[in-house]
């Protein structure tokens, strides 16, 4: 069946495989990206601090340190061609007390070692004036002002949808199930949705990696132990913070974080806990206790009362040793084409600064690819630009009104609190990689991230999801197949009041 | 972009809004324009399709929708102008109002004075730390109660509300009606929310239990609510460990507050009560910045409609009379205060030079519910101005104290008035 062979299968449609699977998509190739949830990106990608690091806290030698530091660089152009929310604002690591001065000369010393540009340290006072909202008993600051923020998944909706546009094959809701090996040698990928014929597969499970990359029978001791970090959201009326704030690390976290956002609020996180459950992401009492100690240490003033949303993600942590002689290193990331099989790119470990990190390894594969004697062919018509669909709240006045005129469905709210219309909503659901959920309306317009959380928009949005996929509202869900947000139409029957 | 005039603009037409263009057109107001963001006018009153409306000001006890349509005519038959369907997106400190509709696009309009009426937004999830996974299955009663009502679909099967708040009392007599099982209404106070009458008519005649002093402690469930687990709480709100218990559900309805809806007051710069979530308003309901109004539950949450009402008339009459330039200079305020047992009282100040040519309403919250005869009473350090005496306080009924002409005089030698709720 020729249809179902492949040169390359993605398998997983993260942050990291969206973008190998795009930066593949250059060449004369036939690629299929496979995810299992209903939406790309709807993992780790999607919870985490949304910062892009710097690179002078990974250790050096390891890969984390190589790919974190050439990843930052990328995210500019990255960013222009695919036209994403970045902000390379600078990020701040915080000294209160003389103590932990000499902690910021230690990371300015390995921040040197990995490469990283730009790294200086400001007094208590320049900080107090940078932040004013910051904690008065600051002592110093390490500033890097390569650090950065971002909107994670706006990135992998923009690599995913440009791959498509460059002619890769999405299929979402297609779990990996197991690899067809020949002669040690990956021939076949089977998916929940069939078996898909490969000249290469591409591991990129995230927090599935491990498994994943097992049934390659590749490094059998490689786990990942998910590590969940806990966050807090607030909102816009909360007292302003600029740029991205941790606290002086500990030997085992970068500590809770006080960030601004690309949409304008402030995250507070994360925790870590390691846990059992690679799918359990909720948030507890406990968890949120520590976050808001943590961040007193940064920002006294943040006021619990400003909190609008609450949630948790999962760092794929696993437990690689890193190659690079005299480097004593547990936990660094797997980038390699293993020598055992033959037609594995195998991903593993992924966790921070895997975000920061991810354009470096989707070149990486590229170049890993070339070093393994597959002959890349560039293809003429490859189009690295994706222009982003149209955000009326960005827009000035003029622009608004030009939109309107054009779409007049640009002129009717649906999410009073963030501002979004329905001909946002509706250029989503028809958009490359068409947004089919609740969930995947929300991630890509923001539409029910505000105060109100959705209590406005949701039954709006149920009713133009309907219209516009030819379903019932019954059929429309939160995030896939068994989210369903309604069970039955009332004893009177759907549209009482009859609407719409 | 298309621009226009009018004397007064109101934003919403729910009842306070409705009330408000009313009482501006009969104050004289040439033009009175109300800015609707629905399909319809009316508010959240048309997805209300329970009765309980007008029994104190109208005599009749009506159905949301049934008294949502008398204003609505009166309105129009006073020649009060509307815009559907369109939303305001700014409102700047000169009066402009920046508005989208489908229909009209971007529009302008320049307003002598406008009526703040965009009415409440319910508390969420985030807002009380409700911890657990998010699934599917958790919706605000408010939310609900729209898919019930208006859309026509029942959102779950077996399910636990948070909460006894009003609405969230309603939604599960409504849903009951539907067929659904509501297991349980779980309050964290060790005292009800909501309305006396809600709890007799929606609960206790359908077998419904009400469990006070509990929480939920975790939401369980990956992609549809699987089960709650609710918790005693100790006299901190702290779970209380070893009271867990896991109640299978599919739906968790949230009915934990309603807060007024600021967003455009807090863009103009409206000064807003942390307390009320409301703007600081006067006995005309003016706010800090001149010739902006408000009325009905933007200024502080009511328990009936009625009394939203009556403000949208108060307001909408002196927005009236400002856009018609009756306005005297500096005004100069005497402050209300609340005092013991009273959580917030509205309005924030009295004019001292302006009060109005009838009796004002002073309305309060209780802090603590007393369950016998108490005084309500305004006080001027030692002196009491005036006392009224209630039954009993309750946090989930809102107290009123009339202000009568003859206490003026009192109130212009005052600095500040303190209001109080007192056991006899």
């Amino acid at each position: 069946m020729a249809s179902n062979n492949y040169d390359v299968i993605v398998i997983g449609a993260g942050v990291v495989g969206s973008l190998v699977a795009r930066a593949l998509s250059r060449y004369k190739l036939r690629i299929l990206l496979i995810e299992k949830e209903s939406d790309v990106g709807a993992g780790t990608t999607a919870a985490n601090s949304a910062i892009v690091h710097a690179g002078y806290d990974p250790v050096p030698g390891s890969l984390k340190a190589t790919l974190n530091v050439a990843g930052n660089r990328l995210w500019d152009a990255l960013a222009s061609d695919l036209d994403f929310a970045f902000d390379r604002r600078g990020d701040y690591v915080v000294a209160t007390g003389e103590q932990e001065i000499p902690h910021l000369r230690a990371l300015v010393e390995r921040g040197r070692r990995n490469g990283v540009l730009g790294l200086t340290i400001i007094s208590g006072d320049e900080m107090r004036h940078r932040e004013p909202h910051i904690n008065p008993g600051v002592s110093a600051a390490l500033f890097a002002a390569t650090g950065g923020i971002c909107d994670p998944f706006a990135i992998t909706v923009a690599a995913a949808e440009n791959a498509v546009m460059n002619g890769v094959t999405l299929l979402l809701e297609t779990a990996f199930e197991e690899f067809v090996i020949e002669r040690e040698r990956i021939v076949a990928v089977k998916t929940t949705r069939g078996t898909f014929g490969c000249r290469w597969a591409v591991n990129a499970a995230g927090l599935f990696s491990d498994e994943v990359m097992h049934h390659a029978g590749v490094r059998p001791e490689f786990t990942i132990t998910p590590r969940r970090g806990e966050y807090l959201v607030l909102d816009k009326a909360e007292i302003t913070i600029e740029t991205v704030l941790f606290p002086v690390p500990t030997p085992v976290s970068k500590g809770i974080v006080v960030a601004a956002t690309t949409h304008g609020n402030i995250v507070i996180g994360p925790t870590a806990h390691e846990i059992d459950d690679r799918q359990d992401t909720e948030v507890t009492r406990i968890g949120l206790e520590q976050v808001w100690q943590g961040t007193a240490k940064l920002v006294p003033g943040l006021d619990r009362r400003h909190v609008i949303a609450t949630f948790a993600g999962l760092r794929a942590a696993g437990n690689a040793r890193c190659e690079t002689p005299g480097v004593d290193y547990d936990h660094d990331f797997v980038v390699e084409i293993p020598q055992n099989v033959a037609g594995f790119v195998n991903l593993g470990g992924i966790e921070s600064p895997g975000l920061t990190s991810a354009p470096a390894i989707a070149e990486r594969v590229v170049q890993m690819l070339k070093d393994a004697g597959e002959r890349l062919e560039e293809r003429p018509d490859w189009n690295p630009v994706r222009p982003a669909r149209p955000r009326f709240r960005d827009l000035s006045r003029q622009e608004q009104a030009q939109l309107v005129r054009r779409d007049p469905r640009y002129g009717r709210i649906v999410c009073r609190c963030e501002t979004v219309m329905e001909g946002e909503i509706v250029a989503e659901i028809h958009a490359p990689i068409p947004a089919r959920t609740y969930d995947a309306l929300k991630r890509r317009t923001w539409l029910g991230t505000g105060r109100c959380q959705g209590a406005f928009d949701t039954p709006r949005v149920v009713s133009i999801l309907a219209r516009e996929l030819g379903l019932s509202p019954l059929e429309v869900t939160k995030k896939g197949p068994g989210s369903e947000l309604l069970v039955r139409p009332t004893k009177s029957g759907a549209g009482m009041v009859g609407r719409e | 972009m298309a621009k226009r005039t009018v004397d007064v603009a109101v934003i919403g037409s729910g009842p306070g809004g409705l009330a408000a263009a009313i009482a501006a057109k009969k104050e004289g107001a040439g033009n009175v324009l109300v800015v609707e963001r629905d399909v319809e006018m009316g508010g959240i009153l048309l997805q209300c399709i329970h009765h309980g409306f007008g029994t104190e000001i109208l005599g009749a006890d009506l159905p949301g929708p049934a008294y949502a349509q008398r204003f609505e005519q009166e309105a129009i038959s006073l020649g009060v102008e509307t815009l559907l369907d369109t939303m305001v997106l700014d409102i700047t400190p000169t009066r402009q109002i920046v508005a989208a509709s489908e229909s009209s696009g971007l529009l302008e309009v320049q307003a002598r004075s406008i009526v703040l009426a965009m009415g409440c937004r319910e508390r969420t999830r985030a807002q009380i730390t409700l911890p657990g996974a998010r699934p599917a299955g958790v919706y605000t009663a408010g939310m609900a109660q729209r898919f019930v009502n208006v859309e026509g679909f029942v959102p779950g099967r077996r399910i636990v509300i948070l909460g006894s708040g009003d609405i969230g009392m309603i939604m599960a007599r409504r849903l009951t009606f539907e067929g659904a099982k509501v297991a349980r209404v779980v309050e964290i106070m060790p005292f009800l929310s909501g309305l006396m009458r809600n709890y007799v008519q929606c609960l206790l005649d359908f077998d419904i239990p009400l469990q006070l002093g509990h929480t939920i402690s975790r939401i369980i469930g990956r992609r549809r609510v699987e089960a709650v687990e609710v918790v005693q709480v100790d006299d901190q709100w702290r779970p209380v460990p070893g009271t867990e218990e896991i109640i299978p559900c599919d739906t968790l309805l949230l009915s934990v507050g309603l807060i007024p809806e600021n967003e455009l007051s807090r863009n103009v710069g409206v000064a807003l009560d942390p307390v009320t979530g409301g703007p600081y308003v006067d006995e005309r309901f003016e706010t800090t910045m001149p010739g902006i109004f408000a009325a009905g539950n933007v200024v502080h949450v009511y328990d009936l409609v009625d009394w939203v009402t009556e403000a949208g008339y108060v307001a909408g009459k002196h927005a009236a009379r400002f856009a018609a330039g009756d306005r005297a200079g500096q005004l100069d305020y005497v402050r209300l205060e609340a005092g013991e047992n009273v959580r917030y009282v509205v309005p924030h100040v009295l004019t001292r030079d302006q009060l109005p040519g009838e009796s004002i309403k002073l309305q309060m919250r209780a802090r603590q519910p007393i369950e016998k005869p108490v005084w309500v009473e305004l006080r001027d350090g030692e002196k009491r101005l005036i006392r009224r005496a209630e039954r009993y306080a309750r946090p989930g009924e809102m107290l009123t104290l009339v202000l009568p002409e003859r206490s003026y005089e009192d109130v212009r030698q005052a600095e500040t008035l303190t209001v109080n709720v007192l056991e006899r």
